[in-house]
């Protein structure tokens, strides 16, 4: 909270210029239909993602040549706000002329990050960031398509609201890092549950294998299991292996992890060495951090800092 | 061009209204509550003002109209004395709102669920409107309030109050009623039907914003929800605001004045507007538009989600609005839409046009063409209307 969050403004003020532009005039708006895909020797993928009912959707058009997987022409359609047409077309923009295997890594973070003015203003509100997944979970519908896949092979993680697209470890570690009790805050945490509902508890419109609900009581119970274990009181000089292991990931999950993910990054630990005086703790950056300008100046020391503070005084951050 | 059709969201001060309130801020600013004359001349106009907001609901004299910040005060009053003097103390264990009110009353009702008190959220039907039946089948030996609006803010639908009030008098159940869609647009006299308490806001009617009002028959005062120095007969506490006062006071007695006009010069414009929009091929309007405020339309244009249709609107200059996903920051769906329950797939496309006195002709022969011109366009982007080659599957069933 504070100043600038208590009178709420236009979300349309915080879209970028190129947000802007492009849902005034979509540069990959239209349809391939089948005879200009064979006018191209391509084959046409159409594929869908998302559906009205859940405020967003969106069709893909690719011509792929058959002989090298290379999207030879690509269009969109797209009902929704002007985040989502404006996504749609970039990420239309950005699958052109790659082969369907370099299309499908394409991220809605990468979607986002083309969309900006500048590197470093987002360019779109928080809110808003959710109409960019739909154009990556479309990439992979028309891949899975293309090689005749299930598109559950390009996923490599558990989804459990598929109208935001966010992953079970998303919101298991959401819901552990900020203390979440309900359904409402993991909804203003993730956008989680905020659509269709499907997700929170059975008998929406559509069967779950997990719901919100579960992982809520899931996480109640481990609380309950931990304040019945006994407390270990001791020095990381004097604990195991994995127990340092576990000490540093309690604190890098309970100070350190929350920012890197707001910015779309990670880290994950790979090792921990005794040199000398020193504990070297050897992390590798994931996501948004790597190749991040600050990775290794500013959010390196707050990182080590942090570990010094709360952990030992004679830990080293290198990052690999 | 700039057009404004959002005044179920606010209105303009009435020029008439604003110079009444402008004595109040330069000369005459002393507190009322104060012994000398720089408090007392302003008594006039607060008695004046007072006068014409009484006129303006029929209150009897002997009833309390407390004026209040705004409605969300009025309305978060009601429910949490309710809760107070009903709930807490085990006299009774439940009150019934519908489940389109106002978030001033469905959040408030909310946050007394979670202090212990049931509720019944009353459904609407595929027209946006309430069966006074069901508030008759929902009201038990422990429920202490009825809370309806008068008229809806998003469709314009007039909920059947008077019935609903008749039901809780049979009852002995209190009756609250939001009047703030109502004033102005439909009679509104609280002696024509029973209620004992009656929200409304002066921005709705063309007065400045911050100043609101609660109706109180007498004996069913609530005890205050702001304590302090007892001003409003000790029902509200906090220095009056006396321009706002006024200037509510002269924009009551205007909007009375105007209220024939409304009816039917507003309501034939209203009505030629909407049966032009509604030429226009795969548009929708929910509620019948007898059964509405003269001057609100809430439409669904296919395949054209309701904040694409703002944008291209607000390029053209003209304002309107949408509850729907996007534009609110809750990313939901229109309430009344997903209530009504008819089309999930027009949940997302409704948007709302809301005339005044103020609105011209003119004004909605423009904003015509540019809806016209944003469907053309916005349909041409949508995947609703896209190419599909033959035996297409969109799987999406699979997945929503």
């Amino acid at each position: 909270m504070g100043m600038d969050s208590l009178i709420g403004g236009t979300i349309w003020d915080e879209y970028s210029q190129k947000v802007t532009d492009l849902m005034n005039n979509p540069q990959n708006m239209g349809e391939i239909t089948k005879e200009q895909a064979a006018e191209m020797g391509a084959e046409l993928i159409v594929a869908d993602f998302g559906a009205e009912s859940c405020g967003d959707a969106v069709r893909l058009y690719w011509a792929v040549d058959p002989k090298t997987d290379v999207i030879k022409e690509a269009k969109f359609k797209s009902f929704g706000c002007g985040t989502a047409i404006a996504s749609s077309d970039t990420m239309v923009e950005l699958c052109k002329g790659k082969t369907v295997d370099e299309a499908v890594k394409i991220t809605n973070i990468d979607v986002e990050k083309a969309m900006r003015d500048t590197p470093d203003v987002p360019a779109v509100p928080p809110q808003k960031m959710h109409c960019s997944v739909m154009a990556y979970d479309v990439i992979k519908k028309a891949a899975a398509q293309y090689k005749g896949v299930d598109i559950e092979s390009f996923e490599e993680e558990i989804i459990v609201c598929e109208c935001a697209r966010v992953s079970l470890s998303t919101l298991k570690e959401v819901i552990r890092l900020n203390d979440l009790t309900t359904i409402e805050q993991i909804t203003d945490y993730t956008k989680a549950g905020a659509f269709c509902k499907s997700c929170i508890k059975p008998g929406g419109h559509e069967a779950k294998d997990i719901y919100l609900v579960d992982l809520l009581a899931e996480y109640e119970k481990e609380k309950l299991a931990k304040t019945a274990a006994p407390g270990a009181n001791v020095s990381f000089a004097e604990m195991t292996v994995v127990q340092r292991l576990k000490a540093v990931e309690k604190v890098i999950d309970e100070n350190i992890r929350q920012m890197l993910v707001m910015d779309g990054g990670d880290i994950e630990i790979l090792d921990i060495k005794e040199n000398g005086a020193h504990f070297d703790i050897y992390i590798r950056y994931l996501g948004a951090c790597s190749g991040c300008a600050s990775s290794s100046t500013g959010t390196l020391f707050a990182i080590e800092n942090i570990l010094k503070e709360k952990v030992d005084e004679n830990i080293r951050v290198l990052p690999i | 061009m700039r057009v404004y059709l959002d005044n179920n969201a606010t209105t303009l001060v009435d020029p008439h209204v604003f110079a009444e309130m402008e004595p109040y801020f330069v000369q005459k600013y002393g507190n009322p509550n104060s012994l000398h004359s720089f408090g007392s001349e302003t008594h006039p106009g607060l008695k004046d003002a007072m006068e014409k907001i009484y006129a303006g609901i029929h209150a009897p004299k002997e009833d309390s109209v407390v004026i209040t910040s705004c409605a969300t005060e009025s309305n978060n009053w009601v429910l949490k004395s309710i809760y107070f003097e009903y709930i807490l103390t085990g006299r009774k264990n439940h009150i019934i709102v519908s489940e389109v009110e106002h978030p001033s009353v469905i959040a408030t009702a909310k946050f007394i669920e979670s202090m212990g008190c049931k509720v019944t959220y009353l459904p609407i039907n595929h027209e946006g409107l309430i069966d006074p039946q069901t508030v008759r089948e929902s009201i038990t030996s422990k429920t202490a309030l009825v809370s309806v609006m008068w008229a809806n803010n998003e469709t314009g639908a007039i909920f059947p109050v008077e019935e609903i009030g008749a039901i809780c008098a049979e009852h002995n159940v209190l009756f609250h009623t939001d009047a703030v869609q109502a004033i102005g647009k439909t009679p509104v006299d609280v002696q024509s039907l029973n209620v004992d308490y009656l929200t409304f806001s002066a921005h709705k009617f063309h007065g400045p914003k911050g100043v609101g009002g609660l109706y109180m028959k007498k004996g069913r005062e609530l005890s205050p929800l702001l304590h302090g120095g007892s001003q409003m007969g000790g029902y509200r506490s906090g220095t009056l605001n006396v321009a706002g006062i006024v200037g509510m006071g002269k924009a009551m007695e205007q909007a009375i004045d105007a209220l024939d006009f409304e009816m039917t010069e507003v309501r034939e414009m209203r009505d030629a507007f909407e049966d032009e929009l509604l030429k226009i091929p795969d548009t929708f309007v929910v509620t019948p538009r007898e059964k509405r405020t003269p001057n609100t339309i809430l439409i669904s244009f296919r395949g054209i989600e309701g904040e694409s249709m703002l944008w291209d609107l607000n390029r053209a200059g003209i304002g309107a609005s949408t509850g729907s996903a996007c534009a609110s920051e809750d990313l939901e769906s229109n309430p009344v839409m997903e209530a009504i329950g008819a089309d999930a797939d027009l949940a997302h496309t409704a948007v709302r046009f809301s005339l005044s006195r103020y609105t011209t002709q003119e004004e909605l022969d423009y904003t015509l063409e540019v809806v016209k011109k944003a469907v053309e366009r916005l349909r041409g982007i949508s995947s609703s209307y896209a190419y599909a080659p033959e035996g297409h599957n969109s799987g999406l069933d699979a997945h929503h």
